[in-house]
């Protein structure tokens, strides 16, 4: 295989672990901030204090993740961008919210905490919207019908419901006590909303990309990917019934729902990804029409391979600093 | 209403112009954090750790404004100007690329273990993490930087069907105008987190704060910006020879030089008339422009007539250039003034402490004016040669511009009140604290802190 074959096929490896990670990453910390409740400060502390270490670094798996796009297929970036551009503005404008809420709220007079707090809630929630549209208009191939925008309407709900979701499995992990409890019924509700979202989405899809139908529903892959669904099914089973039994004695499995979770987005992901691959713009651009020259593609290949392991391995050490349960963030 | 070209030139510059307010600050903090721990950790001095402590929280605030609105800054090439990349991706992407790769992941993640990690990892981890973010954020300069100069000094590359190909990546990072750019810029950074120190420890002294951590602040940031102004000057100066060998229309414009003369005058103030070709009100020193351009009494200056509908717009380069040069000289004589009132009394009079409260932001306003410089000079091209600003242009319908400009501008406004006002909250709040040993503060002198991460 040609350079100008195979590297494209890398990138959209390397691009694809970049947006699983992110969503993973952090959609547990957008899900925690939609999460926030309004009767309890002391909860709220103690939620924000156990994603501050970490909610810098998991949003630069979206700057990582859109980077790609940009270095590696730079025609379907511009593409995805123009029409996803009004989507992406309020995005960001989330993050930015959101990013700052979560600083100014611990360094401002006291009685605007809870407004900063507000904030921080509000920006997570369109961050998650405005993403749940997107994916739904990028799987409706940017048709603007309201068939297509009833369907990324409801891709928001489903992606904010998975956030938090994920984000309620975190705080179960993080937390101890009363907080624990409360965010293991906010699992369980998120936990039926997410699968309902799922369900719709895996129906709906095949039926608006005939492409995808015939991908999932010729022979071999039938068996293999009817393990996706069934394996999903299972996992949110078993979160589940952890979730109804907190407080666990001796706190055991407290990391369980969070675990299952995780699976849950990968499967999902790989469901997706498995529907569009090779195009990169639904039906329109594929991998190689998209690639940027291989000399570029080789050059940030090169350096990919060095930093990535790296970059893992102290995200690996940050994790295992702050491990535990979440205490008070003090600045020494 | 404005075109979706001018808005989005607005928007891009709105945004960009928002965006460096926070990194131009956070680049050269880091290393003053990095210098107080270490000094602590030498001494054990808890001076020391209580100018780190309060730096560190201005600093976590301003980086946190840096990160959102840096976001903002890799969507922006997508979503307004696509021709950029699909002319030039095949160079600026990689670079962006590794910026991420290199510096956003490790100032980011080492950022957790730098603001909450002291008490869970040994203090030497956490020196440590602190220097990691310090090469972070410089590394993040220096990719950026090797970007924006290959777009104003582009080498290494030929072009192949109109688009852009690699074929020297040395030559397309070190490219000719990049050493002077990232020394400047660096030193920019240097300043303006010097004079912003300076200034908000002036301010905490002058309303009777009686600790030795303001002190020990004002005292360090003074020093270091008595030693970078003037140096700043002098690379200044060889930038823009460097600018004069590559981009001669932008000197031309700066110097305000209509017409190609021998022995130009430098013109140190005045009002530019681009449609009359002169400059009104001038007060000028013969000869002098020539002098420091060309090193020279007579040497020869392009005038703008030579580069007809080819240079950039006069006015906002000269006007510009003169408040970067102008700030400058006034940070060399406060920081001078100021180390000469330090090593004789050991204090500074209230007038002085006035006069670097009034500086506190003086590096912003210089930084900008020198990117507004560097930018709009750069125009009509968007990168020197190869692409022009206009054909970059995304194709979205100007009221989608016009709603995400709307919205940036509103955001940015509140912020900016915010940030001002939570600077002035945190100072006052660290003037009422008492001066105590804090318990942590001597923890932090045994070499292992293990114990205490429960606390
Ligand atoms: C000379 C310095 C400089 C300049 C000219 C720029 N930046 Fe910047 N940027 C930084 C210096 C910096 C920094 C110091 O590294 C920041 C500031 C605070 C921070 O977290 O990192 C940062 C943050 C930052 C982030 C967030 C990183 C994170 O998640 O940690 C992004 C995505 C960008 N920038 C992108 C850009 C783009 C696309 C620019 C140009 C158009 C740009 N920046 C200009
Ligand atoms: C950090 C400080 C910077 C400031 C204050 C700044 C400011 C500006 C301004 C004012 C313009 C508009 C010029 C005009 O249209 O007349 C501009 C244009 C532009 N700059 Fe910068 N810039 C900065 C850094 C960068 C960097 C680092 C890059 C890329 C690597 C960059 C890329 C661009 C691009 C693509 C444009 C074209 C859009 C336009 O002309 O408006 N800039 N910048
Ligand atoms: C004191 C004398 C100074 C001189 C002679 C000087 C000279 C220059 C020149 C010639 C440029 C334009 C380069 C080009 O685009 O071709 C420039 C840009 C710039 N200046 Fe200055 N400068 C001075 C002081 C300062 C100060 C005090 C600051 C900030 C604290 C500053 C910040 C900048 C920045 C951020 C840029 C744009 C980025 C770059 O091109 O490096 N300058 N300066």
């Amino acid at each position: 295989m040609s350079e100008a074959q195979w590297l494209p096929i890398v990138f959209v490896g390397l691009m694809g672990l970049a947006v699983l990670l992110y969503a993973i990453l952090d959609g547990y910390d957008l899900g925690v901030g939609i999460l926030l409740p309004n009767d309890n400060e002391q909860q709220r502390d103690t939620m924000i204090a156990s994603i501050g270490p970490f909610w810098d670094a998991n949003e630069t798996w979206l700057v990582l993740a859109i980077g790609l796009l940009l270095i590696a297929f730079p025609e379907a970036h511009s593409e995805v961008m123009r029409e996803l551009y009004l989507p992406t503005a309020i995005m960001l404008a989330g993050l930015i919210l959101r990013g700052v809420a979560f600083d100014f709220r611990a360094k401002v007079a006291l009685e605007n905490k809870r407004t900063w707090d507000h904030i921080f809630r509000i920006g997570s929630l369109i961050t998650s919207l405005s993403q749940g549209y997107m994916l739904g208009m990028y799987v409706m191939g940017f048709e603007y019908t309201a068939q297509s925008i009833g369907f990324s309407i409801l891709s928001a709900l489903g992606v904010t419901a998975a956030y938090a979701y994920i984000g309620a499995a975190w705080l179960v992990m993080k937390t101890e006590g009363e907080l624990q409890v409360r965010a293991a019924t906010w699992g369980r509700r998120c936990g039926w909303t997410c699968l309902a979202g799922i369900i719709a989405v895996c129906a709906v899809n095949p039926l608006v990309n005939p492409a995808v139908f015939e991908k999932w529903f010729t022979f071999p892959f039938v068996v293999a990917m009817g393990m996706i669904p069934i394996t999903c099914f299972a996992m949110f089973a078993i979160v589940d019934r952890v979730l109804k039994k907190v407080p666990l004695p001796d706190d055991f499995g407290c990391w369980l729902p969070f675990v299952c979770a995780v699976i849950i987005f990968v499967l999902c992901f790989q469901g997706l990804a498995f529907s569009f691959y090779p195009y990169i713009v639904p039906g329109k651009i594929d991998i190689w029409q998209a690639a940027s020259a291989p000399e570029s593609l080789m050059f940030i290949l090169y350096g990919a391979v060095i930093v990535v392991p790296v970059i893992l391995a102290y995200t690996v050490f940050s994790y295992r600093v702050f491990w535990g349960k979440a205490t008070e963030l003090k600045y020494y | 209403m404005l075109d979706t070209f001018m808005l989005s030139r607005i928007q891009f510059a709105a945004n960009i112009s928002f965006h460096i307010l926070f990194p131009t600050i956070t680049i050269a903090m880091c290393w003053f954090l990095c210098y107080f721990k270490v000094r602590f950790d030498l001494s054990g001095h808890p001076m020391w750790m209580r100018a780190y402590r309060f730096w560190v929280k201005v600093f976590a605030l301003t980086f946190a404004l840096g990160v959102v609105s840096g976001i903002t800054m890799s969507f922006q090439f997508g979503t307004n100007w696509p021709g950029f990349m699909e002319t030039v991706g095949n160079i600026a992407g990689p670079l962006l690329g590794y910026e991420v790769l290199t510096a956003f992941f490790l100032e980011a993640t080492f950022l957790g273990v730098m603001l909450f990690g002291m008490g869970r990892v040994p203090n030497k981890v956490h020196t440590f993490s602190t220097f990691m973010v310090a090469i972070g954020t410089s590394l993040s300069a220096f990719w950026i930087l090797a970007l924006n100069s290959w777009m104003q000094t582009p080498t290494g590359f030929e072009m192949r069907d109109g688009v852009a190909h690699a074929t020297d990546w040395w030559a397309i990072i070190f490219n000719p105008s990049f050493p002077y750019r990232l020394t400047h810029m660096l030193i920019a950074s240097g300043l303006t987190a010097a004079f912003f120190i300076a200034g908000l420890s002036a301010y905490r002294l002058l309303k009777g704060d009686e600790k030795k951590a303001p002190r020990v602040a004002l005292k360090t940031a003074l020093i270091v910006a008595a030693i970078l102004a003037p140096t700043q000057a002098f690379v200044g100066d060889l930038h823009g020879l460097n600018t004069l060998q590559h981009q001669p229309q932008k000197i031309a414009a700066i110097e305000g030089v209509w017409h190609t003369e021998k022995g130009a005058p430098l013109v140190l103030f005045g009002i530019p008339d681009e449609e009359q070709q002169t400059t009104h009100y001038a007060i000028e020193i013969p000869k002098v422009a020539s002098l420091i351009l060309t090193h020279e009494w007579d040497g020869e200056l392009q005038g703008l007539n030579e580069f007809e509908g080819n240079h950039p717009p006069v006015a906002p380069l000269f006007y510009g250039f003169r408040i970067m040069v102008g700030v400058g000289m006034l940070m060399i004589a406060a920081s001078w003034l100021g180390c000469w009132f330090w090593w004789r009394k050991r204090e500074l009079p209230t007038w002085m402490y006035r006069g670097l409260i009034a500086m506190t932001f003086s590096g912003w306003i210089a930084t900008l004016a020198g990117w507004y410089v560097t930018e709009i000079g750069r125009q009509p091209w968007l990168v020197t040669g190869v692409l022009t600003t206009a054909d970059a242009v995304t194709t979205v319908p100007n009221t989608s511009v016009a709603t995400s400009l709307a919205l940036y501008l509103t955001l940015y406004t509140v912020l900016i009140i915010a940030y001002l006002r939570t600077l002035l909250v945190m100072s006052n709040r660290a003037i009422e604290l008492e001066e105590y040993q804090s318990p942590t503060a001597t923890a932090i002198q045994s070499p292992v802190m293990k114990a205490e991460a429960k606390a």
